[in-house]
C-alpha cells in the first residue's frame, strides 16, 4: 500500500510542479470549447437540436481527460528516459503495485484537469440541468480517467522512444476522440459511423458524461458503467502484463 | 552468494556479454574492471532482474533471478550508472521514496537520509528540485539514496564516475565500513585501477564480453609485475598512448592480454 501511495503522492505533486503544463493543456479544450462551441452554435440551433454549447461541454470535459489520462500512462516514456523507472523496477515491491501507484497518480490528475475545463465550461455558459447528478458526471470522469491511464500503462510499457509517441497521438489518441461522439450526436449516422463509435470505447463515457451533465444519454447510464468496467478490466490486464515484462 | 555460469547477452548479432562465469563468496568485495563497452553494466542488468540473459544461468543466494524476479529483488541494493532520479522531485523526496520503496520503518528512515545526506554534504540542499542540482551533487545523492537501505549484496555500477576526491572516499570508506560490520557482499564495476585496488578482495578483467583475468589485486599485480594495479595500468596506458589509434580500451585489452597469458 506505502508503494502505491507514495508513488501516487509523486504524480501529484509533479503536476503540482508543472504550471506552465496544466494551463497549456488548457488551451486545447477550450478552443474546441470556444471554436466549435460558439462557431457551430447557430447551425446545430438551426437543425432544432438545442444549444452546442451544451452539448459539446460534455465531449470538451472528456477530451481533457482523455488528453491527460493518456498521456500521464505515457510518462512511462519519460521515466524510461530519465532513468527514474530503473529505481521503481528493481524495487523489493511487486510491480503491480508500482504500475498502480502511477496509473492511479496518472488517473487522479487527470481527474482534476477534468475538473478544471469543467469549471471553465461554467464559465464559458454551460450550464447543467440537474445539479443532483454532478456526483455521476465525477464517477464518469474518474472512469474515463482510470480506463485510458490503463490503456496509456500499457502502451507506454511498450514504447521505448518519442516518435512512437507521436504515432500513439495521431493514430490512436485522435481518432478515439473524434469517433467517440463528443462532438456529434450518436443518433441517425451513416451506418459505418454508427458501428465505428461504438467500438470506440470513449463513446460511453462521453454518453454516460452527458446523460449526467444534460440529461441526453444514448444508451443508458448502466450500459455505459458496464462497458467501460469490462475495457478498464482489459486495459488493466494489458497493462499489467506489459509493465511486468519491462527490461531496460 | 553469486553464481554465474556460461552467462550471455546478445543484443541482435551483437554480443554484448559472451559467456562469462564467476563466483562471488558471502561478505566478499568483488570488482569488475574493464573499459566501456565492456559488458559490465549489461551484466549487472541481467544479475538485477532488469534484462533476461540469451542463455546461461545466475544464482543469487540460491536463487534465480529470471524465475524468483521479486525474491531476488529482496536480497540487493544498486546504484546505477546512468542517471536514476526524478529531477522534478527534491532531493529529499527522493530519498524517502527509496526508503519507502525498500520498506525502511519512518522513523529510521528520517535518520538516515539525514545522515547519509550529511555524510555526502547534501543536506543543506535537501529541498532544492534534483534539476538544479549540479553533475556531482546528483550523482553524490544516487549514491546516498543507494546506501539508504543495508542489503545483503550491494552492486555498485562506476558509482564515482564524475565524484570528487573527498567524495570518492568517503563513499569507499562507507563501502568497506558496511563489509566489515553488516557482511554486506559488494559488486563493483570500474575502470579506475587505484580503487578496486583498494577495496576489492577479488577483481575480473572483462573485456569485450569476456573475462580475461580473474584474481586478487596482489595475484594480478605479481603477474604484471608490478607495485600496484594502477601503476601497471598507467605504465601500459603509457605505452600505448604513443601507437597511433590506441586508446583507453586498447591499453586495457593490453593488460588483459598480459595478464591471461601469464596465467
Ligand atoms: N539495449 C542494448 N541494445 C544494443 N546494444 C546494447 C544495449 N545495451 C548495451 N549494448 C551494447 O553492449 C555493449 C556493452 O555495454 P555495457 O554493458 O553498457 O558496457 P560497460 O558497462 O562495460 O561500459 C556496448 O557495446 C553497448 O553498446
Ligand atoms: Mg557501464
Amino acid at each position: 500500500m506505502s508503494t502505491i501511495y507514495i508513488l501516487w503522492l509523486r504524480e501529484m505533486k509533479r503536476y503540482v510542479r508543472s504550471r506552465a503544463q496544466i494551463v497549456a493543456s488548457l488551451g486545447q479544450p477550450m478552443l474546441y470549447l470556444l471554436a466549435l462551441g460558439f462557431g457551430l452554435g447557430p447551425v446545430f440551433q438551426r437543425s432544432g437540436q438545442g444549444s452546442y454549447l451544451q452539448f459539446v461541454a460534455p465531449g470538451v470535459v472528456g477530451m481533457s481527460i482523455l488528453f491527460m489520462s493518456i498521456f500521464s500512462g505515457i510518462g512511462l516514456l519519460w521515466d524510461r528516459q530519465f532513468g527514474f523507472l530503473k529505481e521503481t523496477l528493481v524495487a523489493p515491491v511487486p510491480r503491480l503495485h508500482v504500475m498502480l501507484g502511477k496509473a492511479l497518480g496518472g488517473a487522479t490528475v487527470a481527474v482534476i484537469q477534468g475538473s478544471i475545463v469543467f469549471v471553465v465550461c461554467l464559465i464559458a455558459g454551460f450550464r447543467p440541468v440537474n445539479i443532483s447528478s454532478l456526483p455521476i458526471a465525477f464517477l464518469f470522469m474518474a472512469l474515463i480517467a482510470t480506463m485510458f491511464t490503463s490503456l496509456g500503462t500499457a502502451i507506454g510499457s511498450v514504447l521505448v522512444d518519442m516518435q512512437g509517441f507521436q504515432l500513439v497521438m495521431n493514430f490512436l489518441v485522435m481518432p478515439i476522440f473524434f469517433l467517440s461522439g463528443a462532438l456529434f450526436p450518436l443518433a441517425n449516422l451513416p451506418k459505418a459511423l454508427a458501428i465505428v463509435t461504438r467500438l470506440d470505447p470513449m463513446t460511453y463515457g462521453v454518453d454516460g458524461l452527458r446523460a449526467a451533465l444534460i440529461g441526453i444519454s444514448h444508451f443508458g447510464i448502466a450500459t455505459d458503467i458496464v462497458v467501460i468496467c469490462a475495457i478498464t478490466a482489459v486495459f488493466m490486464g494489458l497493462g499489467t502484463y506489459f509493465f511486468s515484462r519491462i527490461q531496460l | 552468494m553469486m553464481r554465474v555460469e556460461h552467462l550471455v547477452k546478445t543484443f541482435g548479432e551483437f554480443t554484448a556479454v559472451g559467456d562469462i562465469s564467476f563466483e562471488v563468496a558471502k561478505g566478499e568485495i568483488f570488482a569488475f574492471l574493464g573499459p566501456n563497452g565492456a559488458g559490465k553494466t549489461t551484466t549487472i542488468k541481467m544479475l538485477t532482474t532488469l534484462l533476461k540473459p540469451t542463455s546461461g544461468r545466475i544464482e543469487l543466494d540460491g536463487l534465480d533471478p529470471v524465475k524468483h524476479q521479486n525474491k531476488v529483488r529482496r536480497l540487493f541494493g544498486i546504484v546505477f550508472q546512468d542517471p536514476s532520479l526524478d529531477s522534478d522531485l527534491t532531493a529529499y523526496e527522493n530519498m524517502e521514496i527509496h526508503g519507502v520503496l525498500y520498506h525502511v520503518p519512518r522513523a529510521e528512515r528520517r535518520e538516515r537520509i539525514e545522515s547519509l545526506m550529511k555524510l555526502f554534504e547534501i543536506w543543506d540542499r535537501r529541498d532544492l528540485q534534483v534539476k538544479k542540482f549540479s553533475g556531482g551533487m546528483k550523482r553524490r545523492l544516487e549514491i546516498a539514496r543507494g546506501l539508504l537501505h543495508t542489503p545483503k549484496i550491494l552492486f555498485l555500477d562506476e558509482p564515482t564516475l564524475g565524484l570528487d576526491p573527498q567524495s570518492r572516499n568517503q563513499l569507499w570508506t562507507h563501502v568497506k565500513h558496511l563489509n566489515e560490520t553488516q557482511q554486506v557482499t559488494v559488486f563493483l564495476t570500474t575502470h579506475y585501477m587505484d580503487e578496486a585496488d583498494r577495496v576489492a578482495h577479488r577483481i575480473a578483467v572483462i573485456d569485450h564480453g569476456r573475462i580475461v583475468a580473474q584474481g586478487t589485486p596482489k595475484e594480478l599485480k605479481e603477474q604484471t609485475n608490478a607495485d600496484s594495479l594502477e601503476q601497471a595500468f598507467l605504465t601500459l596506458t603509457g605505452s600505448s598512448i604513443r601507437d597511433e589509434g590506441a586508446d583507453a580500451a586498447d591499453a586495457m585489452r593490453q593488460i588483459a592480454k598480459m595478464w591471461s597469458q601469464k596465467r
